[in-house]
């Protein structure tokens, strides 16, 4: 963030180049100079217009809106994934993926992962982020590494920890070592344990980010208030629970914000580790994976489309929801907030 | 879409203070905290730690040690699977694969976005805020949504097995962020620079490429290395678009490497350490700018 920004490379140029409170209040007001603009003439600046963002808005529609369009048309058809669809079905893929009891499935696990995500990741973080924000030697140390296996690849970890899972891994080799030996267990294929498994592999991947998000907003908290509740003489689980974690809302309600469209869209690790067969006898699969599964392999495009748009459609209505009844708040606070 | 407006115009209130005070306070000389603290601080960093160490001390290991002893240190080390794998022209070649997308991808996402973004903070016109509400509304777009027929997009413009149909698609998808990131950057600029430029005699284009970029130069450089890192590690696309082995990718490298070595686990393990290599180094070359770009990311 802008800290970050600020004190590395491009110090000195930061004062006009940063973003400031209130930019956005700008933004509605006509910005460049008026008498300026007209001398320039108005043919000249619509072709600056033209010229500087055709190509940005081109490729965007090309390859993004125009492929979520594309599978939103495929889903009204029975579709085989070569030649133009043909077969018109209307709705039908959509009641079968209501009544499909494979989707049934995917949804719960998809929505068992958000809940626990959010349950498991978010204590977690805060609580070491707290931890970590407190005036200890080598924490920009602790901070590099703990944010490792989000910056490792979704397949490399995959790969690492699909070995280390085997029953003849080192997970197990290790409990047998340290006296643990009643533990082991087949991680991956037990369909009881698989979903916990891949849990623990999504927390340790992504715990990382969630620690530094924290962190980040913990220290934009201004130390005065520390300060002020200390000399009214607040005791530390006080100030943690009146303070910080009121303050650090605004942190907390984005993060979650982004763990709950990254629970809904999971794919690579799942895929990775599980495959596109095993996930679903495993009970690991998730609706990004059945889509897949369905489209790609199955050979049934439209059904597998129509997976595609159920899928943006419920992270479209949760991202709304979300907006309208969580982030409020924090809209309403950035705008009296903005004049601090 | 909205949501996402909205994070950002949080954002820009969040960020106000001067940082170089802030950063002072808490980093100047501090005294040593309990050794609790100490304690679940090493605890938890040897959770992060001990997998990818795993991987990498794995490749010193011969299989005998691995299927005997999973868990143990090598002993003795042998260095001969990364020596074979760094001897195999199929490493560097998806080595080389991975830096071209990665590179290119890069290039394109801040050319691009620059661009646009420049339009939408500096230009006045009656389209603006659609064209902004376009690119935040891309945020909520995942590739795995789109990725089937973004494939026959890609056929039909005859990129499948090409390196140039991962890394189109890759920008595109690329722009949201930058766009949301350095509207605010390009915003910042005093209008009064503009006016100097203007009574000068340069033009509009001309204060674009003499004072807009190097005055953004630390969101482009954030952008930047968000892409090159979301590049580096993409999967779904790359799994989709590249057919040939000679085409792949690392990520795609390193998955089908350890299905045809299964049996050669300690040669996956040294492949899947080198291949995690370059992301390790680029990462804490560019450690600050990475936290920093992605909780700025996230914030606006």
């Amino acid at each position: 963030m802008s800290n970050t920004l600020g004190t590395d490379t491009a110090a000195g140029r930061r004062p006009q180049g940063a973003p400031r409170a209130g930019d956005a209040d700008t933004a509605t007001s006509p910005a460049p100079p008026r008498a300026a603009a007209h001398r320039r003439g108005r043919t000249r600046t619509r072709l600056e217009i033209a010229a500087l963002s055709a190509p940005a808005i081109i490729t965007f529609l090309a390859f993004v809106i125009f492929p979520v369009a594309l599978a939103a048309y495929y889903g009204f058809y029975q579709w085989k994934g070569y030649g133009d669809p043909t077969d018109w079905v209307g709705l039908n893929n959509y009641r079968l993926i209501l009544t499909d009891p494979a989707f049934h499935d995917v949804l719960w696990h998809n929505g068992l992962i958000l809940v626990l995500s959010l349950l498991i990741q978010g204590p977690l973080a805060i609580a070491l982020a707290l931890l970590l924000n407190q005036r200890i030697r080598g924490r920009s140390t602790i901070r590099v590494l703990i944010f490792v296996p989000y910056i490792v690849s979704e397949v490399i970890v995959g790969t690492g920890w699909s070995l280390m899972l085997q029953s003849n891994g080192a997970v197990n080799d290790l409990l047998h070592r340290i006296g643990l030996g009643s533990l082991e267990a087949d991680w991956i294929a037990d369909p009881d344990l698989a979903i916990w498994t891949l849990m623990a592999i999504i927390t340790w991947k992504y715990i990382g980010f969630a620690v530094i998000l924290m962190l980040a907003g913990l220290q934009s908290i201004p130390d005065e208030i520390f300060e002020a509740a200390q000399i009214d003489g607040a005791s530390y689980w006080q100030i943690q629970r009146r303070i910080t974690l009121p303050l650090l809302g605004p942190t907390i309600r984005i993060w979650a914000f982004l763990s709950i469209i990254g629970s809904l869209q999971l794919f690579d690790l799942v895929y990775i580790i599980w495959g596109q067969y095993v996930s679903g006898t495993a009970g690991t699969s998730t609706m990004a994976i059945h889509m897949l599964a369905q489209g790609r392999n199955a050979g049934n495009y439209g059904y597998g489309s129509a997976v595609a748009v159920v899928m943006f459609l419920i992270s479209l209505v949760v991202a709304l929801l979300y907006q309208r009844f969580v982030l409020r708040r924090d809209l309403r606070g950035a705008v009296t907030e903005g004049t601090v | 879409m909205s949501a996402t407006t909205a994070t950002s115009r949080m954002s820009s209130t969040t960020r106000p203070k001067p940082p170089a005070g802030r950063r002072g306070k808490r980093d100047r000389p501090q005294k040593w905290g309990s050794p609790v603290t100490y304690f679940v601080a090493l605890l938890f960093v040897g959770v992060c730690v001990a997998p990818v160490l795993f991987i990498v001390l794995g490749g010193f290991r011969t299989n005998a040690q691995i299927t005997t002893e999973p868990a143990a240190l090598p002993s003795p080390w042998v260095v001969g699977n990364y020596l074979d794998v760094l001897k195999s022209t199929m490493f560097w070649g998806q080595f080389a694969n991975s830096l071209v997308v990665a590179i290119a991808s890069t290039v394109g996402i801040v050319v691009l976005g620059l661009m646009v973004s420049f339009v939408i903070a500096r230009y006045d016109f009656k389209l603006k805020g659609a064209m902004y509400s376009l690119f935040a509304a891309g945020l909520m777009f995942p590739m795995v949504v789109a990725i089937t027929p973004l494939y026959l997009v890609i056929k039909d413009l005859g990129l499948v097995d090409n390196l140039l149909g991962v890394i189109i698609p890759q920008i595109a998808f690329g722009l949201p962020v930058t766009v949301i990131i350095l509207v605010p950057f390009l915003r910042a600029i005093p209008n009064e620079i503009e006016e100097a430029a203007a009574i000068d005699g340069t033009s509009r284009l001309g204060f674009f490429f003499r004072m807009v970029v190097p005055l953004s130069l630390p969101g482009v450089v954030t952008v930047g290395i968000l892409g090159f890192v979301g590049s580096w590690n993409n999967y779904i696309l790359p799994l989709y678009i590249l057919n040939s082995q000679a085409n792949h990718t690392l990520p795609l490298g390193v998955q089908v490497f350890s299905s045809q070595y299964s049996t050669d686990t300690a040669k996956v393990l040294a492949f899947t350490s080198l291949a995690m290599l370059p992301a390790l180094i680029f990462f804490s070359v560019f450690e600050k700018r990475i936290v920093g770009g992605l909780t700025g990311a996230v914030k606006g």
